[in-house]
């Protein structure tokens, strides 16, 4: 009898651990999904900002965690996919530190002021995030924020003592493999089965956000003359990305290439509107009567004297009226008349001369970045009210992308993605048309479950505090669309993602 | 014996398992032998529960019987369009029963019983994909009952009495599907109500319709448990007036439904017994979950629950061995009282198959020992749960569920 029972509550201890109810598919089994032709198991992403998870203006780690790279990987994992490292900061304050000195800002996060206006602020605190501390091993995600398409073939880029001058890149410099270390050989050296490549947004990101402050270097095949915010010749574009596209297959690893959204798709660029000044009928007019001479005599007779064409004459026209209005602006396209308006006939005071040498309003389809909301409208000599920015002080050109700005982003972008496109063509690699995908977020938005998903600043779900970045939505909207490209090429089911599930903004006050 | 004892301990210990459900059928070693009938059987003290008209037949002055069940429930979750997968990793929960009956006249007996038939235990791994609607929860609901039963003659009897039942609930699941603090940790919060206390009844009838056939019906009252001053407690919520939930009192009820039972017994062949029971719960009572905050900043939560009534078919057969043993065994099927699209991961309960089995051991006169086994098996089913908004957008959280319950139980009674 003792033995009976004895045997029998063994049996069920027994029959109790290994009596976990098992679905008649599991999708934790192997061959639930499939990686198709794909060998996901060492997984390596190259980029910049966007591949590293940079958002709210900083690199941080809640960031990093749902930067696109390691959701993919999180599914990958599904169908084969290995460990993904990421170089991890050391907080969620965002900024970096050289030698304990600041060099970069800390994240956006969302504050309610005292008059219970919401608006992005810095968060406060003191980074800890060192870039003289080095990080050992190496990491799949290769994700340097700043990086341009030439940046990543660059000897020296991680090496910390280029990083004061400009020459090298902070972020890179903390997991380096050595100072005279390249982005994509770190990549390549990996020996990666898997790969994604997505570059070339900076190479007109930042002339864009600087208003078009840098040089359009097409044509110059040089980039270690251009400047910070210049735009990247396409040829040295294509140059570099199909020698990193070469590194990274070398092993016969295959891949996915991302080309380059529009700038116009990000809120940084879509938030201000261009006619922001607002006016009543006298203050209108009483402009207007200060423009009159400069409308009426100088632009004409510049045109008659052939100094300017009638289509900038006509551009240059100030008006105001009742209403929302047009902001004044300096724009360095438009030909400098402070020397010729200080002589004859006109012989105008150097200061005006100066005031209008450049001078016009802002059009409809002129973009204003998003930090021209902090200047516009604002008196920066307290002590002369009229002094008003867009109104009696004209917009530095730094805050305005203008028509012809847009016009050479486009040229260039377009040229990228052509070849970025091509070499995926060629190559036999999956590729993501980033560029229409966040175009359908910036008109009309995305539906998911649980809302759409929009560019709208703030509230759209999509970009994070700085305008630029994405939010965690997203970056899983992004690698959805990976994922996806990656299914139709190498016949894969690797699983998507909920972006519902993703956060967006952080919501805090300092 | 010891032996015994031990290993069943090393059972509880070692086995890694979960738990489901909110009505818990585990009122009596005897009865779940037999597929939890009872409402015509007269065997034992147990009739506290199933019948308590049943008492005033007991051939002994007095009895008295208590057990112990070890609940080892399993929820399996996923969801093949995501990958997302969870298991359930619950505390094993052991509700108890004691029952006492004392013939006081030939034609009148008392009763006491202590049991829990409400109760839930089921964890999930915080901040798993369905943490928004639960990360974990458990409820108790213990009925004390004071019980009469007289006899008209030996055809017919009533039975019934007051029931006291004293209650808690503790629930824990994440503010929404993504808002975190700074650091990226979910937002969650703790309800937790505990001494909530309530009275209802019930009251039985048995009709004899021969010596060998029995006929019994029992009705228990519902019950609703009011909270009136339970805690919630947030946890890792941002520092903005835009998240203005901080720790409140609040105000919850959660029904423990009326559940009416009839059925037959039936003894043939000198030494075996068939039983019958049929239940009926009246789950309509449970509409909705909706906990009321005191701080009328924080939006009340509202979690429909849209519950149907349901039946219990329940078959026994009892079989008189030998002197020393007594074996049974049993089948139930447990209709689910879930309607479609009202899925809800805290209590994911399809219809089940229910199989049972058990022995009682005589030891001499007085004593014996009723051991009994149960396992539920229910079927992978896809569902969702629809009743989930976010922004006034109903979003949906469906998948697969895989769900399975084993009960081994052990009792002693003792007579006079």
């Amino acid at each position: 009898m003792k033995n009976i029972l004895k045997y029998t509550f063994a049996v069920l201890a027994v029959g109790f651990v290994s009596c976990e109810p098992e679905f008649d598919s599991p999708v934790t089994d192997d061959g639930f999904y499939s990686s198709g032709t794909a060998n996901l198991s060492k997984y390596v992403s190259v980029g910049n900002s966007l591949t590293a998870g940079y958002a709210d203006g900083a690199l941080y780690i809640t960031g990093q965690e749902n930067s696109y790279p390691n959701i993919m990987a999180e599914q990958f994992m599904f169908t084969g996919g290995g460990e993904f490292m990421q170089p991890l900061m050391n907080d969620n304050i965002g900024g970096l530190l050289l030698g304990g000195t600041q060099i970069a800002e800390n994240r956006f996060v969302l504050t309610v002021d005292a008059n219970g206006n919401p608006g992005p602020v810095r968060l406060e605190g003191t980074p800890t995030t060192d870039i003289s501390n080095k990080l050992s091993g190496s990491f799949n995600n290769m994700g340097v924020p700043g990086a341009k398409s030439f940046h990543l073939v660059a000897p020296g880029y991680g090496n910390v003592a280029g990083v004061p001058t400009g020459a090298a890149n902070p972020y890179f410099a903390r997991f380096a493999s050595s100072e005279s270390a390249t982005v994509i050989g770190d990549a390549a050296a990996q020996n990666p089965t898997f790969f994604s490549l997505w570059i070339g947004n900076n190479d007109i990101l930042s002339y864009a956000t600087s208003g078009g402050a840098g040089v359009d270097q097409t044509g110059n095949f040089d980039p270690s003359t251009y400047g910070g915010n210049d735009i990247t010749d396409p040829n040295v574009f294509a140059s570099v990305y199909s020698q990193q596209v070469d590194a990274l297959t070398a092993s016969g690893a295959k891949g996915v290439l991302v080309n380059i959204p529009e700038v116009t798709s990000i809120p940084y660029f879509t938030t201000v509107p261009t006619n922001a000044i607002p006016l009543d009928a006298a203050t209108a007019a009483q402009l207007n009567a200060q423009f009159a001479a400069y409308n009426a005599q100088i632009l004409p007779g510049l045109a008659a004297m052939g100094v300017i064409t009638p289509e900038e004459a006509a551009l240059r026209m100030i008006n105001f009226s009742a209403g929302q209005n047009f902001p004044i602006m300096t724009d360095d396209d438009l030909t400098d008349l402070t020397t010729i308006l200080q002589g004859a006939p006109f012989s105008l005071p150097p200061q005006l001369a100066a005031l209008l040498g450049q001078l016009r309003q802002v059009k409809s389809d002129d973009l204003i970045v998003l930090t021209a909301s902090s200047v516009l409208g604002t008196t920066p000599d307290p002590n002369n009210p009229q002094g008003v920015i867009g109104v009696s002080i004209p917009l530095t050109d730094q805050y305005v992308l203008a028509v012809s700005e847009q016009a050479r982003i486009t040229a260039a972008s377009t040229a990228y993605n052509a070849t970025i496109q091509a070499l995926a063509g060629a190559k036999g690699l999956a590729f993501v048309d980033a560029k229409a995908a966040l175009a359908r977020v910036a008109n009309g938005g995305v539906v998911y479950d649980g809302g759409v998903l929009t560019s709208q600043f703030v509230t759209g779900g999509a970009f994070s505090l700085d305008g630029v970045h994405p939010t965690p939505r997203g970056y899983a909207y992004t690698a959805n669309l990976i994922i996806q490209a990656i299914n139709d090429t190498y016949d894969a089911t690797i699983p998507k993602v909920h972006i519902g599930n993703y956060a967006t903004i952080t919501v805090t006050n300092n | 014996m010891k032996k015994v004892l031990l290993l069943a301990v090393f059972a509880l210990a070692s086995a890694v398992t979960y738990a489901g459900g909110y009505r818990v059928s585990l009122q009596g070693n005897k009865a779940l032998a037999m597929g939890h009938t009872g409402v015509a059987v007269v065997n034992s003290s147990e009739s506290v529960f199933f019948n308590p008209a049943a008492l005033v037949y007991l051939e002994d002055k007095f009895s008295i019987s208590a057990g112990v069940h070890g609940v080892f429930s399993n929820i399996a979750y996923q969801d093949a369009e995501t990958g997302a997968n969870a298991r359930t990793d619950s505390p094993v929960g052991t509700p108890l029963y004691l029952y006492a009956s004392y013939q006081a006249t030939d034609w009148l007996a008392f009763g006491l019983g202590v049991y829990t038939p409400y109760g839930s235990s089921v964890e999930y791994e915080d901040d798993w994909a369905g943490s928004h609607l639960v990360n974990n929860i458990d409820l108790q609901a213990i009925y004390i009952q004071p019980t009469v039963s007289f006899k008209i003659n030996d055809k017919l009897s009533f039975g019934g009495g007051p029931i006291y039942v004293t209650g808690s609930v503790n629930f824990n699941r994440n503010l929404n599907r993504t808002l975190t603090d700074l650091d990226g940790n979910r937002a969650n919060v703790t309800i937790d109500a505990s001494g909530v206390s309530s009275w209802g009844w019930v009251a039985s009838t048995m009709v004899n319709l021969t010596d060998d056939l029995h006929i019994g019906a029992t009705y228990r009252s519902e019950i609703i448990l009011d909270a009136e001053d339970g805690t919630a407690e947030f946890e890792n919520i941002p520092n903005s007036p835009l998240t203005p939930f901080e720790n409140t009192s609040i105000k919850a009820s959660l029904p423990m439904p009326a559940e009416m039972t009839v059925g037959m017994s039936y003894d043939f062949c000198e030494s075996w017994t068939f039983a019958f029971d049929y239940n009926r719960t009246f789950w309509d009572v449970y509409n909705s979950l909706d906990i009321d905050f005191a701080n009328e900043a924080i939006p009340d939560s509202k979690n429909a629950r849209n519950y149907k009534n349901s039946s219990i078919y329940r078959f026994g057969m009892q079989y008189d061995a030998t002197k020393m043993f007594t074996l049974r065994a049993g089948y139930y099927f447990d209709e689910s009282p879930v309607r479609e699209g009202y899925f809800a991961p805290e209590t994911p309960r399809n219809d089940s198959n229910n199989f049972t089995a058990g022995l009682t051991v005589n030891l001499g006169e007085h004593l014996q020992i009723d051991a009994s086994f149960l396992y539920s098996h229910f079927k992978e089913v896809d569902a969702s749960y629809n009743y989930y908004f976010e922004n006034g957008v109903a979003v949906p959280f469906k998948g697969t569920y895989k769900t399975n319950a084993f009960v081994p139980g052990l009792g002693l009674t003792y007579k006079l």
